[in-house]
């Protein structure tokens, strides 16, 4: 029998007990339904169940959810536990609501003012569950709800120190979840540094983690903090593991807030001012000195725990990476890890080494570890410790070891483990390029690469080894040698024939003095291959043969036989057919002088950074967070940036790369993939002039759409992005240089009508002072509808080109609608509401011709993409469209709802718009009367 | 930072889920999966500590309970390996030898243990005498 202790819900523990019983999926499925039957009958007609029973019902429900199956009721008797004043029912209410959460906007607004109520409460208990509610489920709404209370809780000297714990990880939930709502008052700044300092050190722990977000987002106005970090540090570090009783784990004094300490000191440079430097120095000395201290205790805990501060404060100094003293030292350290019979040192101490190799100061030691490393490359059991050393191979290779880590990593990639196969020739790819002193040698290690792990070898890497050979004279002949003798092996790679058959068709000619690779000899033997490929394979193989008729006319005939073979010919895919056709047809009726045109030699490729290391760069499947959670600004988000970076980085390169394979073919007309235009940039520059300044031909552009063109003359030409969250906006303007000289001392403001009485809040980050030529910039920034406004504001822009000042000013087509977000309702509640906004200003109806043909599929997308809902059914005719929307302001939210009736034969609109607002109805109405 | 936290037994039953992201639920159901089927095959020369998409986990196991947190690549490892031993002391102490069972038993004071200890995903308190101290003032609680 299970083993229940205290004073458990004893209708819950036998409940469990029988879903443990059960020996089917269905009998599971049998029980769990019979309980929720039983639960949803006492919740609907038992109204005197006392709080034990609800508390118990809702603790099943919550247990019935944890097993994997979906609850559709009881939130609202989850809700009302909040307002228990018993523990043990407040604390399964907030359970339920921080692991289900799946309220409607009526709930979540019962349940912000259940946590008020507790956060006012005089009872810790109570704040402290509330508290830990928020930091579970926290996001916008709560942010503006509690911006002044927790900040408070946090910084009063009234607070007792868990709670104080709570507020401040509070705070940090709000603030990753929605950063701008979130306003911390700056004379609450130096009071939040200096919880570093408390005498608490669960508060400074909880602290060090809210500092640290802060100080990502605004590192000025916190940088007070090195100085009290480093102090706190060195209080702990310099001290015996006994004068910290509560928080010494196993003989070390806490461990944790060092590792929180060390890693918000890497938010900054080192310290400017000398004590602190020194300070901070001594402290890393210590801990330095400490790792080669006897262990004080045999368990793992205790070296575990001295350890993870050793590796903090390992990666300080890289950060630092200026006291070459203790580079070295930590060098030499984890030199010594790498012989330590932990995996998990050894693993860490590789890791380490990598950042290691990549300092000038350590470079050199790093080295001295290469013998090492190339043995746990051979030895280690784990693969992902294997993965670690070749990491580490490649961060220490320089042109000294070059030959040898190269070396080392083919003979290791032979027995390699599949998963780290593919990026471990991307390496070796990467660093035989880089550091090859003789092309021939790195010749030679492709095609070995290609032979022993052709499977392997993305496109990426071949067609690198073909783009090295078309830009260097030096090696195509070599080239052209080793590729025909690679093809004499009985059996080859697909990668090694499309390769080799490459560089045979630009480069054969290089060999064919040689009795032993006449062209007649190259020809048989790539044909020979031919039919073992791909139809991609083939189609490369045929241009092939199309380029030995330039290069070896006396073979024309040869090559024209296969090109007429039913099988080319008449081959079945398409790409195959064509290619056979046109060469052929090219064949026959081209001059030779004609033919030597089309089908010269290629063009050096553009030098680019190697695509490769894009490749390289390419991460795994991404975990990411619901949308409507936390936002892309978030400071725990950041590190999605890499890889989105570098998807449109190879996004880029695969549209390169597609004109370079097509360049195969298309080379008959001579390549022009040089130069081609970033296409993913939202606002390209049009190459050809637009007459001059043309502002806001259509005036209300941006009325239903999210992004557009909101400025252009001759020299400038200027955008606009704008994401909606409620009363906020989220604006990018791009400016993009359209002349070819710079545009420097920037400024670009935005001005309201009534700047004493602001209907918006702006809040845009500085822009750039000036743009290069044909470039463009970027600034992002909020706007926050405070109240509802008429006129817009006005955008000012000004700037220098060729010396002359320039000045540009226009009203910004931001229209109130942008604030408006869609209402979903049936036609009882429409109706309801309709007739409730019955005073005068409530309403505003139009009547006007319509200026566009009336189609009713048009109509509905302009009213979507104007903000609201488009409601179809509500309204009895067919042809006439309903709907709603609210507009968020700061002050409040204004109900809107909306009757557009079309009359087809007078051809004639009839809007009609009702707001609870007063006022707001005409507004609307005169955006949209001429739009339909 | 921790994205979540999990208790997963060796048949891949889950005793607690704790997460500090907003995930779909079909989201959580395959991350529960892969974590599992990730480090159900690793042996004891295996390190603590596997890269999971975009972030790692790093792991314990004590007897047939697995106890993962997926934490931020740059994270401390080693640092997070200890949170989870810290907590399971603490679990041991506050059950009186804890076992399997009684996280099942009650998983509702579970979430409370890990609410004093883990907070917004990072750590909150690391005192095993406070957060036992904690704990006791809130079981005496109606």
């Amino acid at each position: 029998m299970p083993n229940i202790r205290g004073d458990a819900m004893r209708g819950l523990a036998v409940f469990i007990s029988d879903i443990r019983n059960c020996k089917s999926r269905e009998a599971e499925l049998r029980r769990i339904n019979k309980e929720l039957t039983n639960i949803r009958q006492r919740f609907r007609a038992d109204k005197t169940l006392d709080g034990y029973q609800k508390k118990k019902y809702v603790c099943k429900l919550l247990f019935i959810f944890l097993l994997g199956h979906d609850i559709d009721f009881g939130y609202m008797e989850a809700v009302n536990l909040l307002s228990s004043n018993k523990y043990t029912e407040k604390q399964i209410g907030y359970l339920f609501i921080s692991v289900i959460m799946n309220s409607s906007s009526e709930m979540k607004q019962l349940i912000i003012q259940n946590i008020r109520n507790d956060i006012q409460s005089r009872n810790p208990i109570f704040i402290n569950l509330a508290l830990q509610c928020v930091a579970n489920i926290g996001e916008r709404e709560m942010a503006t709800a509690f911006t002044n209370e927790i900040p408070r809780l946090l910084i009063s000297g009234d607070t007792i120190d868990p709670v104080k714990q709570s507020a401040a990880l509070c705070l940090l939930r709000l603030h990753r979840t929605s950063p701008d709502s979130l306003q911390l008052n700056t004379e609450w700044t130096a009071r939040i540094i200096h919880l570093l300092n408390d005498q608490h050190l669960g508060v400074a722990t909880a602290a060090v983690s809210l500092i640290d977000a802060l100080v990502k987002r605004n590192p000025d106005e916190y940088k007070g903090c090195v100085n009290l970090a480093v102090s706190r540090l060195s209080r702990i570090v310099t001290s015996s593991y006994t004068d910290f009783q509560d928080y010494t784990y196993y003989f070390v004094p806490a461990p944790w807030l060092c590792v929180k300490l060390l890693r918000l000191l890497q938010n900054y440079p080192p310290p400017d001012d000398p004590s602190i430097r020194s300070r901070l120095n001594e402290c890393l000395d210590t801990i330095l000195n400490k790792a080669q201290e006897p262990l004080k205790s045999k368990k793992v805990q205790h070296s575990n725990a001295r350890n993870a501060v050793l590796f903090e404060a390992i990666n300080l100094i890289i950060h630092m990476d200026c006291e070459s003293t203790l580079l070295v030292r930590a060098c030499n350290q984890l030199g010594q890890f790498l012989q330590n019979r932990e995996t998990n040192l050894r693993y860490l101490a590789l890791e380490s080494m990598c950042l290691l190799a990549a300092s000038e100061f350590s470079h050199e030691a790093v080295k001295k570890h290469q013998e090492t490393v190339i043995n746990a490359l051979k030895s280690e059991r784990d693969v992902s410790v294997r993965q670690r050393a070749v990491d580490l191979l490649y961060a220490m290779c320089d042109r000294s070891n070059a030959e040898d880590i190269v070396q080392e990593m083919l003979t290791y990639l032979e027995t390699a483990d599949y998963t780290i196969r593919e990026e471990m020739v991307l390496k070796i790819a990467i660093l035989s390029e880089k550091y090859a002193v003789d092309y021939k040698w790195y010749l030679d290690i492709m095609l070995k690469l290609i032979r022993i792990a052709g499977d392997f070898v993305s496109e990426e890497v071949w067609y690198r080894v073909i783009q090295v050979v078309v830009n260097r004279n030096d090696v195509q002949s070599y080239a052209a040698k080793i590729a025909f003798e690679a093809l004499q092996a009985p059996a080859c790679h697909e990668n090694m024939i499309k390769v080799a058959g490459y560089i045979l068709g630009e480069y054969g000619n290089l060999i064919a003095l040689d009795p032993r690779s006449t062209p007649m000899i190259q020809f048989e033997l790539l044909h020979s291959k031919y039919h073992l490929c791909s139809p991609t394979t083939r189609s490369l193989i045929l241009s092939t043969y199309m380029k030995f008729i330039n290069l070896f006319p006396e073979i024309k005939q040869h090559v024209q036989d296969i090109l007429r073979h039913d099988s080319n010919f008449r081959s079945s895919d398409v790409e195959i057919q064509q290619r056979a056709t046109e060469y052929l047809r090219l064949s026959e009726i081209c001059s030779p002088t004609v033919l030597a045109t089309v089908l010269e030699i290629m063009p050096p490729y553009p030098e680019k950074q190697s695509p490769l290391l894009v490749r390289l760069k390419q991460k795994k499947p991404l975990m990411e967070a619901e949308p409507s959670g936390e936002t892309p600004t978030t400071p725990g988000a950041h590190t999605d940036d890499g890889p989105k970076l570098a998807d449109t980085a190879i996004h880029l390169n695969q549209q390169h790369q597609q004109q370079q394979q097509n360049g195969l073919l298309v080379s008959l007309d001579t390549i022009e993939s040089n130069g081609h235009y970033n296409e993913s940039t939202s606002y390209s520059l049009p190459s050809s002039s637009v007459p001059s300044a043309a502002p806001l031909q259509s005036a209300k552009k941006l009325l239903f759409k999210n992004s557009d063109i909101i400025f252009e003359n001759d020299i400038i030409q200027i955008g606009i992005k704008v994401e909606i969250m409620k009363s906020i906006l989220r604006v990018e303007f791009y400016y993009g240089n359209k002349t070819n000289s710079n545009l420097t001392n920037m400024s670009s403001s935005i001005s309201l009508a009534d700047e004493l009485d602001p209907d918006l809040r702006i809040n845009m980050e500085p822009i750039k002072s000036s743009i290069d030529p044909k470039a463009q910039i970027k600034q992002a920034g909020t706007i926050e509808c405070i109240k509802d406004y008429g006129n817009l504001p006005k955008m000012n822009v000004a700037f220098f080109y060729s010396n002359v000042p320039q000045k540009i000013d226009f009203p910004l087509p931001l229209y109130i609608n942008k604030f408006i977000e869609k209402a979903e309702m049936d036609s009882n509640n429409y109706f309801l509401r309709w007739r409730n906004l019955d005073k005068p200003d409530q309403e505003c109806q139009k009547i006007f011709p319509a200026k566009f043909p009336m189609n009713h599929n048009e109509c509905s997308q302009k009213l979507d993409s104007f903000g609201w809902s488009d409601l179809a059914g509500i309204d009895v005719n067919a042809d006439n469209f309903c709907g709603a929307g609210i507009l968020h302001t700061t002050a409040q939210q204004i109900g809107c709802l909306y009757r557009l009736e079309p009359n087809k034969q007078a051809k004639m609109y009839r809007l009609t718009i009702r707001t609870s607002k007063g006022g707001v109805a005409a507004r609307l109405a005169e955006l949209l009367e001429d739009q339909f | 930072m921790i994205r979540f936290i999990l208790i997963q037994n060796r048949a891949g039953k889950t005793r607690l889920a704790k997460w500090f992201m907003n995930f779909h639920d079909d989201e959580k159901q395959k991350l529960i999966e892969e974590v599992h089927a990730l480090v159900t095959v690793r042996d004891a020369k295996h390190t603590n500590f596997v890269e999971f998409r975009n972030f790692k986990i790093v792991y314990r196991r004590y007897a047939g309970l697995y106890f993962c947190i997926c934490v931020d690549v740059n994270d401390n490892n080693l640092a997070y390996l200890e949170a989870i031993h810290n907590f399971v002391e603490v679990l041991n102490e506050f059950f009186h030898n804890v076992c399997e069972l009684d996280l099942v038993f009650n998983f509702y004071k579970v979430y409370s243990v890990v609410d004093e200890m883990f907070l917004a995903g990072e750590i909150r308190e690391t005192s095993q005498i406070k957060v036992l101290k904690q704990l006791t003032t809130l079981t005496s609680l109606e």
